[in-house]
């Protein structure tokens, strides 16, 4: 396997580069700076930097009034805060009036580990979906991170990227084709589809290596823009494959299986499970560990293929 | 522009509001008009725009945080030339542009969509914050309610202001005491308001808020004041200009029926 990196650590890197490229690029954060990696777009340009405090409702309002006046905007707290706390003031300053904000949330999924469930974010892809003209991302390597960051600052309009805080492989080429709104055929297949998004991308593909040991020919799909969903790939593996699993670092309620399975019963119903937290909240611990005892693994996902063939 | 004419000019604001929610069957009239003598100082004395140029370059920009009274922000637009005011009558109708709280991208001359109460103070602060980036002249002029300070993103935005010290930036508190279930005090007290905001490293200013003399030269003390936002506690009486609304939280919102409006027509001089 490949290096290991943080989606966050690749957005920290990939913000100096982009200030450089877009003067008119800002960067807030709410006293996190150094755990979202914003901090050193703060040592390279102090003057596009904001450091808001503990007061994420403010980060975000501020930041509409920074967009709304002609400023790129890349705001950044944990996921938890950011989708959570300061909901409503994204779905009213940011999302209502299509404020050029870049929601860069990090610290989501039970990877936060050893924090616990107060940190453990579930719910957000859930809830930046409901809002009306919100892009949704959630890369699943540094490579992604990188390229879907320099992809939702280049568009206008009110963006959600979801990125971790663990490291995890990187397994995208540099030369890697990742575009917005359009899922990537990670690997074909022709008895099942596992559409995934996040870390959960590279559990999929490691699954899908197994299951080929068992004759299972698996197709493994990275969906890093839930919203705008590609639904044409979705539709695609709907007809093409027997069954669909969704595996996702997020509650099994309103985020990437919800989507898709909105897509699939509407156009090509075809059986669906789906992995992701379960409605449960999390507890501290490593990292692997969580992920096995909430059932988010490669295993976790064999296991769900096998229950819809 | 004149104190008599801006007084002149208050009236016909406030006549386009208790005709628009009259119309409307529904809206915020006490609110509305408790805030009129200072909408209208602001649009036709104070702020540098240009209602054929919306979006003009370095203009100043006004944000009605306590966006519940959007009828006092579209009458004012209105008299000041950025629309007619016969369009404004549709106020809250389907299919309208006047929509029950202010929509940036429906109505021209509106500069943020408000309507959850603390947000615009906070979005105000980041309209000061780029104007600063950009050495932008253009200065942000922001209207809270009294209730409105109750929301805690408004003390977050407090303490940012100051310490970015938006100089650019001013508040201006409409101190009518009453909000929905009745006075400040016997819901959640405000007070000192006065006190509060100093306390945050605010410039504080308090005037009478009907008085055109007191708003005028509040609004050029705060020019003048460097290195702090300026925030105007400017007390005021709900319901200001028609004698059966005035100092009533039951006309916080209630539309008047035709007879009410009639006679609160008559009394601000204007014509049905």
């Amino acid at each position: 396997m490949a290096d290991k990196m943080a989606t966050r650590q690749a957005y920290g890197k990939a913000l100096v580069e982009l200030g450089e490229k877009h003067p008119e690029l800002v960067v807030m954060d709410a006293d996190l700076s150094k755990s979202t990696m914003t901090a050193e777009f703060g040592k390279v340009y102090p003057e596009r930097f904001f450091n808001m405090g503990i007061a994420e409702q403010n980060l975000y309002a501020a930041a509409a009034g920074l967009a709304l006046s002609g400023k790129t905007v890349c705001a950044s707290t944990f996921a938890m805060f950011a989708s959570g706390r300061a909901f409503e003031i994204i779905r009213n300053s940011i999302g209502y009036t299509k404020a050029n904000v870049k929601i860069c949330a990090t610290h989501a999924g039970i990877t936060v580990g050893e924090d616990g469930a107060s940190h453990q974010t579930f719910e957000d892809i859930a809830l930046m979906r409901t809002i009306p003209g919100m892009t949704v991302i959630n890369p699943s390597d540094g490579v992604s991170a990188k390229k879907l960051l320099e992809q939702a600052v280049a568009m206008y309009g009110p963006c959600y990227v979801r990125l971790g805080r663990a490291a995890v492989p990187v397994f995208y080429g540099e030369d890697a084709e990742i575009t917005l709104g359009k899922g990537n055929l990670v690997k074909d297949g022709k008895d099942v589809t596992i559409v995934a998004t996040g870390i959960m991308v590279n559990e999929a593909v490691i699954a899908a290596e197994e299951l080929a040991k068992e004759g299972i020919d698996a197709r493994v799909i990275d969906i890093h823009t839930i919203k705008p969903l590609d639904e044409e790939i979705i539709i695609k593996a709907a007809c093409e494959t027997k069954a669909i699993v969704t595996a996702e670092e997020h509650s099994v309620i309103g985020g990437l299986g919800s989507a898709v399975a909105e897509v699939v019963v509407k156009n090509a119903p075809v059986k669906m499970a789906m992995v992701g937290q379960k409605d449960t909240f999390g507890e501290s611990g490593k990292p692997d560990q969580l992920k096995e005892k909430y059932s988010m693994t490669a295993a976790d996902i064999v296991a769900a293929v096998k229950g819809v063939l | 522009m004149d104190i008599k004419a801006l007084e002149k000019t208050a009236a016909e604001v406030r006549v386009g509001i208790v005709k628009a929610i009259h119309n409307a069957g529904s809206g915020h009239p006490g609110g509305s008009l408790s805030a009129a003598d200072i909408v209208t100082a602001l649009y036709f004395d104070e702020m540098n725009i240009d209602p054929a140029q919306p979006k003009m370059a370095g203009r100043d920009k006004f944000i009605l945080s306590k966006g519940h009274a959007g009828p006092v922000q579209y009458s004012a637009l209105a008299v000041k030339g950025y629309y007619p005011m016969e369009d404004f009558m549709e106020l809250r109708k389907i299919g309208s542009k006047f929509q029950g709280h202010p929509d940036m991208n429906k109505v021209p001359g509106i500069e943020m969509s408000t309507g959850s109460l603390g947000q615009g103070f906070s979005v105000a602060g980041g309209m000061a914050m780029a104007n600063k980036l950009d050495n932008d002249p253009g200065r942000v002029y922001v209207l809270l309610g009294d209730g409105e300070i109750q929301e805690g993103i408004v003390w977050e935005a407090a303490m940012s202001a100051a310490h970015y010290k938006l100089d650019n930036l001013v508040g201006i508190l409409d101190w009518n005491g009453l909000q929905i279930d009745g006075k400040n005090e016997d819901v959640i007290t405000v007070a000192p308001v006065v006190e509060k905001f100093e306390s945050f490293g605010w410039n504080v200013i308090q005037i009478d808020g009907h008085d055109f003399q007191q708003i005028l030269d509040a609004f050029k003390k705060a020019r003048e004041c460097k290195g702090q936002p300026t925030m105007i506690v400017a007390k005021t009486i709900k319901g200001k200009g028609v004698s059966f609304m005035e100092d009533q939280a039951g006309w916080h919102g209630k539309a008047p029926d035709a007879e009410q409006t009639a006679q609160a027509v008559a009394e601000l001089g204007g014509e049905m």
